[in-house]
């Protein structure tokens, strides 16, 4: 709305007019002491692993607000096509909107070439989309999948780089996910293995980095099947003492009370106390 | 298409460097039609990547004709162009919408959907060109 008038017709996509104004008013705003307000970012950990038949992706559930939790079971794990599925790290709103971007234009795609689409395909509209933009589009993506090649992972940065690895860990707690990955990978695992070692390495991440925590979600793909388990684990319920997912022996409760019988019992008498009822009142609802 | 009209598609190429401000006659930067001017507006442009996305579309379409003459010679991006002439007059006047279905099919742009899809869709804009002006500026008489 800057122009005093339009003389050529409007084109569509990211108008930058108020990019000048916007930085006037960060300056006037740092000046007085305030924060201009910040996007909500997954501070994440995000892993995926390939396993014998397929790929395992996983992801922790909460979204922070600079140093407040803004949302304790998102769902990190987007929807591509139906054999292939995107966790994202970053800026939330960039995740989601690249990713339902990129799926709306591989289904086209699949229409149009009557095919299920291809991991590849998926990863070069990701990584050609991302380096249009800079890097100012803040989504770091792990995508994964199963089609007639085979199964397939890709790691994608912000700025358009992607790595194409049998294990790979994005987000803030990526170190500590690796850590458990570089320990205990192999080729060819079983999909039992394959689950459980996707889950220690999002728990690692959950417990040992403050920007990602809540729950465990999984998505194990295989040619033919997808299992969206959300959530897989709840790491911290509420209420109850967290109890190591690492160390399976000790398991530390606050619970206090002593175990039925670990006193014997010597005696046991019953005296039934005869009540009778006084008075009785009926107080109606008012379920008007 | 009249001579007129085809002075006006040159003044609608957008030149790669600077962001490029109206001139009207004699030179002098035009007040009344493009607002009060600062040195700074023109020289920087206010994000990173405002000049690149506003010449995307061009420079895409320059690479690929490119390669297209590269590697099957003039011919090739020689029709194509005809084409795209041919499907870009296929058009409303410029104050109306038009659906530009035929250059979106030549394009590809059916096939796929972008930003430029979602964000900012000119049919839902706030402003509305004015009619005469929209005319004379395409007509080049402005």
């Amino acid at each position: 709305m800057a122009t005093l008038s339009v003389c050529q017709p409007q084109l569509g996509g990211f108008s930058f007019e108020n990019c000048k104004r916007n930085a006037v008013l960060e300056a006037e705003v740092t000046k007085l002491g305030c924060n201009v307000p910040s996007a909500r970012k997954t501070g994440t950990t995000i892993c995926g692993v390939v396993f014998k038949d397929g790929i395992v992706l996983g992801a922790d559930t909460r979204a922070t607000e600079g140093m407040i939790v803004a949302d304790k079971n998102c769902s990190k794990i987007h929807y591509i096509s139906p054999n292939i599925y995107c966790c994202g790290a970053g800026t939330a709103a960039d995740t989601e909107m690249t990713t339902q971007i990129i799926s709306s234009n591989l289904e086209l795609h699949s229409l149009s070439t009557s095919r299920l689409p291809r991991v590849a395909t998926a990863n070069r509209m990701l990584k050609q989309m991302l380096f249009r933009y800079q890097g100012h589009i803040g989504a770091a993506l792990v995508l994964g999948g199963v089609d007639c090649n085979g199964p397939h992972l890709y790691s994608i940065y912000p700025h358009g780089s992607t790595d194409k690895l049998p294990y790979v860990t994005m987000g803030s707690g990526s170190l500590a996910a690796m850590a458990v990955f570089e320990d205990r990978y192999k080729q060819d695992m079983e999909e039992e293995d394959a689950k459980r070692l996707v889950r220690d390495a999002i728990a690692a991440g959950i417990f040992n980095d403050l920007g990602s925590g809540s729950n465990i979600d999984l998505c194990v793909i295989t040619k033919g099947r997808v299992d969206y388990l959300r959530p897989h684990d709840m790491a911290n319920k509420k209420g109850v003492r967290s109890q190591r997912l690492i160390r399976p022996v000790y398991a530390v409760t606050g619970n206090y009370k002593y175990k039925q019988g670990t006193t014997g019992v010597l005696t046991k008498s019953v005296i039934k106390l005869d009540l009778e009822v006084v008075e009785e009142t009926v107080q109606t609802m008012d379920t008007s | 298409m009249n001579t007129r009209g085809l002075r006006s598609q040159l003044k609608d190429s957008v030149p790669v460097t600077g962001m490029g401000q109206q001139v009207g006659a004699y030179g002098v930067q035009d007040t009344l039609r493009s607002g009060f001017s600062s040195v700074k507006n023109e020289l920087l442009p206010s994000h990173a990547l405002e000049l690149s996305e506003k010449n995307f579309q061009l420079n895409q379409d320059k690479m690929n004709f490119s390669n297209l003459r590269n590697i099957q010679g003039l011919h090739a991006p020689l029709k194509l162009q005809m084409e795209y002439r041919a499907a870009r007059q296929i058009q409303r006047l410029p104050f109306l919408q038009s659906s530009h279905l035929a250059l979106d099919t030549l394009k590809g742009n059916d096939e796929s959907i972008s930003f430029e899809d979602i964000l900012n869709d000119p049919s839902q804009s706030e402003m509305v060109g004015e009619p005469h002006v929209m005319m004379e500026y395409k007509l080049g008489l402005m």
